[in-house]
């Protein structure tokens, strides 16, 4: 099957097995290896991107059903080389140790910047539900969050 | 007398070089890998925890387009010998553990076929196409049940299903009669699983015209594995390359030679093309090890005053199905460190090691030593509630003070220094422990409970190496070469293999140190045996206590050495030398110096540039033994409120004090212990890898074995202390798994401190909301 | 991980859909919205369709409306627009179970209506939909029809859902100034799923007593039930902590099954605690609904 759609802004087109999951898709594909796999029943979050600027985990959508859709991925936050304040944020708090889960904590954190109202710890850990990761404690990562969100 | 200040990097909260590339998308772990016509590996499965295997039909799938091969377990075992296993330890008897199982399955999970395709896709539809029938056996995965004369046999050439016995201590028998009470309690350190955020995979590519093996493998011991691979596949060592890409995660959970790699390396060298494994998170619930499952059955002789006078131990242990490389290791640590942080005259563990269904065990943070500490820790309290006393009274007495150092246990571990004490009493003082009793009190006449709980625990770190010892880690000693190039910059190349420890920027700090230098001006380089000639690997918190140590003696050598080259430069004596930020200096006149650069490259000069005997090139390589293990110790308090109607416990406050002995960076260490904490919490409240009847897995994947997710966890207080140990150059003790350590105890006994008015007087982990609910309704019952 | 191979069809339209739908073989197409229940068990090859059909861009199934008395949510309306929507601001329970149920991710693709659809032992909407008496609109070759809630869910992980048909919408009727809905529920510590979950709706009369009170129970055991003994019980009393609390010791109706996390008696503990804590928060809000 066809498909298009953009990727960290710019358009591609692939003819896709209709079973093809959009982490494969991004990882074999497009080689955006940043996007991880950390398990197969949609728990652990490592897969995280922002499909039309919405957190979903890529191992739970199929490729073809993001025919038409803006996908961005880790390899897309960074722009120019600099790191995004919420990536700048994570290296500052130490919020990442072996790196697997961290690309899909920062994808499912984004959505909480640029809000009115800054998240309080409860808040942030909630907005994590959706991702493990099993090296920091999340302390250091909520620590992150809260930092970027102070800042956005 | 110190002469030069060099900017103070130890101890300094230097942000990780490690980052930006994971925090940007840019880490490379082993499936990031592709390379032109790499087959995939994929490997069919168990469903039974015992069976025989009557047929097996591998027709249909190797008739799938795509499909390369398609191997069972007894094609295997015409090339491929059993995986190592039990580290050759001798006296050992080791079961066959084949690649995969050759006409029986022993437990869910086991390999029984492998298939090699195009792309995982087409791999996993032949999985799919493969038909076996077994004959399913009775199963035994309880280890008490499995010592019993009815239990089926795993091993039939064994011929029971003891895999061995030990007795590590002194006597206990007369110190026990002699005592003036016996306290008795069961305690159970359940089955876990490490659980990585990254599963197992493997790259192996084999190319034949160079003659050359490379495998990229998610683990946390490349040079360990290239000496177990190439006596795995007799296959010249020196032509084989093992490297470990970012790993994310590993807790002890790779550090074995598993069957699925070997397999992978075999095969490449087979088919001589590329080919990947990679481990999908419901096989890595099965395949990869399990870890700690130890029961112990405690007698503890007391006196009123509740000194222990001695202890006692029965310990079985479940080592799974086969052994892995050190699964044995597991219960010989617990027995020797068995009396935790106290003196006690008299201590002694009967081991009895079992083979059961189920998947085998090996190390998981904390190994052995975790579950000491929670039997001792456990039993502390259980004295303290015998006696009625209060558990930080019981500990106290019996605690070992500073001046009794170096102080030697009956089961032969010598304790080399430490501060227990001064651990305890800053926990204590920052919890307000005569506070929160008030309060706790507050609260129960209002029905609500609050409990506390304390854990003084002391294990060991960075293991020396074993007398005689030939098999696998067997090893204490870790390589460090930093060498300085012409430009002044340094290269450090390390043989332990960080991943997520933050050991990269811990030794750009302790080498830029030496030389006044920045973190960035050290590169180091690690995890690809082409580029590190020799080391062991990152295990039982070893990189800093003593990789770190290498790299600072080495460090201290290239100083030295540059300092006399600068000084016959300056035509000076070396003692007038001072280096500072990179730059000597003459101490009898300031203005007279010679910066690093210029003598890092007048170092690559020829021997009659240099001062006599003085070889070129600023590089030094050590290689440092540690000559006793550090003693780790800290206390963890923490205070766990029990919702009675659901049996839900939340931890309200968590004290962490824990003793770094040197702390090259406390984010770094504090970030070691919010992840040893978290998944202690984890271990006390939420995980169990347990099983049915049948032996069928009832945690197989993460839809029912709960990890911690962030709203599970409270926010940790940690602190550190800093006594410095005695049996290395850093003075650190090996940190890692503090956290992992310390937390099920504290968590538990503030559990049970929380239940006591309602007469609730034992609990095993994990403390699940059912269990605590359970408990209480038998208590009132 | 990998589901195994299948046909993919996208509907343009609804009317589309039901053709397609139509034109199988029963029991061999899928019918895929968010995919956050289906596509997982796909991966673990638990199911295996011949042919997934796409209704997830059908927009005329989304959004949430208001008609004729009644709140009509579409069966696309995913579980974060529910956790926002300021048309359901007179129904609390919605963005309260919305902000329970599963994670963010989750929570941004999973749909209303496949919840239902699905109808998972364990699942939250369920026991939303059978509290406030929800009515499924469904549409098949042979035309529209209608199922009360509490005919809906016919077993565990089966409903009135004919084959061939879609799930199009689900209507509410609106508040009424004197009741409230509340939600309470145990989470599954692995999977997040309800262990136990109550929601509650009660409505009270002018002086103040249970006029009329629904409970929908998930998480337990077997198809979503309502408790019509709490209900029973409750019916015309003049609400107390304790009378809520004595409602709820016993609901005869429960058949609750024993598994790793959970066995029967703690299935009926947390079933009593969640009912009374979601009839406590439901009386609050109905109290405090009356202007």
């Amino acid at each position: 099957m066809n498909i298009s759609l953009r990727v960290n802004g710019r358009p591609v087109e692939a003819v896709v097995e209709p079973r093809l999951l959009l982490v494969h898709f991004l990882r074999e594909r497009l080689r955006l290896t940043g996007t991880h796999i950390g398990c197969d029943t949609s728990q652990c979050g490592a897969c995280t991107v922002h499909l039309d600027g919405r957190a979903v985990k890529s191992c739970t959508v199929l490729a073809v059903q993001a025919d038409g859709c803006d996908i961005t991925t880790i390899e897309g936050l960074a722009a120019e080389g600099e790191l995004h304040p919420l990536q700048a944020a994570f290296q500052e708090q130490h919020a990442l140790q072996c790196g697997f889960c961290t690309p899909g904590m920062i994808m499912a954190s984004l959505e909480l910047l640029g809000r009115a109202i800054v998240p309080d710890d409860r808040e942030i850990r909630a907005a994590l539900e959706g991702n493990r990761c099993r090296c920091t404690g999340y302390q250091n990562i909520v620590a992150a969050v809260r930092t970027a969100c102070e800042r956005s | 007398m110190r002469r030069d200040a060099p900017p103070d990097l130890i101890g300094a909260r230097v942000p990780r070089v490690e980052d930006p590339r994971l925090l940007a998308g840019r880490g490379a772990y082993v499936d990031d890998l592709q390379l032109p016509g790499m087959l995939q590996l994929d490997i069919l499965r168990s469903p039974h925890a015992h069976a025989r295997i009557c047929e097996l039909d591998v027709s249909m799938a190797r008739a799938l387009p795509g499909v390369v091969a398609v191997y069972t377990g007894r094609d295997l075992a015409q090339f491929l010998k059993p995986v190592p296993s039990a580290g050759g330890m001798q006296g050992f008897n080791a079961p066959p553990h084949h690649v995969l199982a050759v006409d029986r399955v022993r437990f869910v999970g086991e390999g029984v076929a492998a298939v090699l395709a195009q792309d995982r896709y087409i791999a996993r539809d032949a999985r799919e196409l493969i038909n076996v029938t077994y004959d399913v056996l009775p199963a035994v995965t309880d280890p008490g049940v499995a010592l019993t004369p009815q239990a089926p046999v795993l091993h039939d050439d064994i011929g029971s299903n003891r895999a061995f016995e030990l007795r590590i201590g002194n006597d206990t028998q007369a110190a026990l009669a002699a005592s003036e009470r016996i306290i008795s309690g069961r305690f159970i350190n359940q089955r876990v699983i490490p659980g990585p955020m990254e599963t197992r995979g493997a790259v192996a590519h084999f190319e034949p015209w160079e003659g050359r093996l490379t495998v990229w493998l998610s683990t946390q011991a490349p040079h360990l594995m290239k000496r177990e691979f190439a006596r795995y596949l007799d296959f010249p060592e020196h032509r084989l390359r093992v490297v470990a890409p970012d790993v994310g995660g590993a807790f002890g959970a790779k550090n074995n030679p598993y069957a699925e790699e070997l397999l992978a390396a075999a095969l490449s060298l087979k088919h001589g093309v590329p080919l990947k494994w990679i481990e999908e998170r419901s096989e890595h619930m099965l395949a990869t090890s399990h870890a700690r499952a130890q029961a112990v059955e405690v007698h503890a002789g007391v006196r009123a005053d509740g000194t222990v006078q001695a202890l006692h131990y029965r310990l079985t242990a479940d080592m799974g199905a086969y052994y892995h490389a050190i699964t044995h290791i597991g219960p010989m640590m617990t027995a020797a460190l068995m009396t935790g942080a106290y003196r006690i005259a008299h201590a002694a563990t009967d081991i009895i090691s079992v083979f059961t269904n189920a998947t085998p065990t090996d190390p998981y943070r904390g190994f052995g030593r975790a579950e000491a500490t929670y039997f001792i820790e456990r039993t502390m309290d259980l004295i303290a509630r015998e006696l009625g006393l209060d558990v930080l009274e019981v500990r106290r007495r019996n605690l070992i003070r500073p001046e009794e150092f170096p102080c030697t246990t009956p089961t032969g571990h010598v304790h080399e220094s430490g501060n227990f004490q001064l651990c305890l009493d800053r926990a204590l003082e920052r919890f307000d422990y005569e506070g929160t009793r008030r309060e706790q009190a507050r609260l129960r006449a209002a029905g609500r409970y609050l409990g506390i709980g304390i854990a003084t625990h002391a294990w060991r770190a960075g293991f020396p190496s074993v007398p005689g010892g030939k098999g696998y880690v067997t090893s204490g000693w870790e390589k460090s070469t930093v060498s300085i190039d012409a430009a002044g910059k340094i290269r450090v190349v390390i043989g332990t293999s960080p991943h997520g420890q933050g050991v990269v920027t811990t030794t750009a700090q302790i080498v830029a140190q030496q030389f006044g230098l920045l973190p960035q001006d050290v590169r180091v380089i690690h995890g690809d045996t082409d580029a590190v000639a020799q080391g062991n690997g990152t295990m039982g918190s070893r990189s800093l206590v003593v990789g770190g140590s290498a790299t600072l003696l080495a460090a201290q050598q290239v100083r030295a050495k540059a300092i006399r080259l600068a000084a016959h430069l300056l035509q000076i004596d070396p003692r007038q030398v001072v280096l500072e930020s990179a730059c000597f200096r003459d101490a009898g006149n300031s203005q007279r110096g010679i910066a690093l650069t210029e003598v890092a490259a007048h170092a690559f000069a020829g021997p009659r540039d240099l001062p006599d005997g003085m070889e070129p090139c600023l590089e030094a390589a050590v290689l440092f033994e540690p000559a006793n293990f550090t003693t780790c110790f800290g206390t963890h308090v923490c205070a766990v409120e029990v919702d009675v109607q659901t049996g839900a416990a939340a931890i309200r406050r968590y004290i962490a004090i824990d003793d770094a002995g040197r702390a090259i960076n406390p984010t770094l260490v504090e970030g070691q212990i919010h992840g040893g904490l978290a998944q202690g919490i984890g271990q006390a409240l939420m995980e169990g890898a347990s099983y049915d009847s049948a032996g069928q897995p009832l945690a197989a994947s993460l839809l029912d074995y709960a990890t911690p997710k962030a709203s599970d966890l409270p926010h940790f207080e940690v602190e550190l202390t800093e006594t410095p140990s005695t049996v290395n150059p850093l003075g650190a003790r090996g940190i890692g798994e503090a956290g992992a350590i310390g937390a099920p105890p504290a968590v538990v006994n503030a559990v049970l401190d929380a239940l006591a008015p309602l007469g609730v007087r034992h609990l095993d982990m994990p403390l699940t909301p059912q269990r605590v609910w359970r408990a209480i309704q038998e208590a009132r019952a | 991980m990998i589901p195994a191979a299948f046909e993919y069809a996208v509907p343009r339209s609804l009317e589309d859909a039901v053709a397609v739908l139509a034109d199988c073989e029963a029991g061999t197409a899928a019918i895929l919205a968010g995919g956050m229940s289906l596509l997982p068990t796909m991966k673990l090859r638990l199911a295996a369709p011949a042919l997934l059909v796409d209704i997830g861009r059908l927009r005329e199934l989304a959004g949430i409306s208001r008609a004729s008395g009644r709140l009509r949510i579409g069966a696309l309306t995913t579980h974060a627009e529910l956790l926002a929507a300021p048309e359901l601001a007179e129904w609390r329970v919605f963005a309260e179970t919305a902000g329970v149920l599963g994670d963010p991710q989750v929570r941004n693709r999973g749909t209303f209506g496949g919840s239902l659809a699905q109808a998972h032992p364990a699942a939250d909407w369920p026991a939303v939909f059978l509290a406030l008496r929800g009515v499924a609109c469904l549409r098949g070759s042979r035309g529209e029809r209608s199922v009360r809630s509490e005919d809906f869910f016919t077993g565990v992980l089966t409903t009135a859902i004919a084959e061939g048909e879609i799930l199009t919408h689900v209507t509410f009727p609106a508040g009424d100034g004197r009741s409230g809905a509340a939600y309470s529920k145990m989470r599954q510590q692995a999977s997040g799923m309800a262990l136990a979950g109550v929601a509650a709706r009660i409505t009270l009369d002018t002086a103040g007593r249970i006029e009329e009170s629904t409970v929908g129970v998930t998480g337990i055991g077997g198809a979503p039930f309502r408790a019509r003994s709490i209900e029973q019980r409750l019916s015309g009393l003049l609400p107390t902590p304790s009378i809520l609390e004595e409602s709820c010791a016993d609901v005869p109706e429960a058949d609750p099954t024993n598994d790793l996390h959970a066995d029967a008696d703690y299935r009926r503990q947390l079933l009593r605690v969640h009912a009374t804590r979601a009839l406590t928060r439901a009386l609050e809000r109905a109290r405090s609904a009356i202007p």
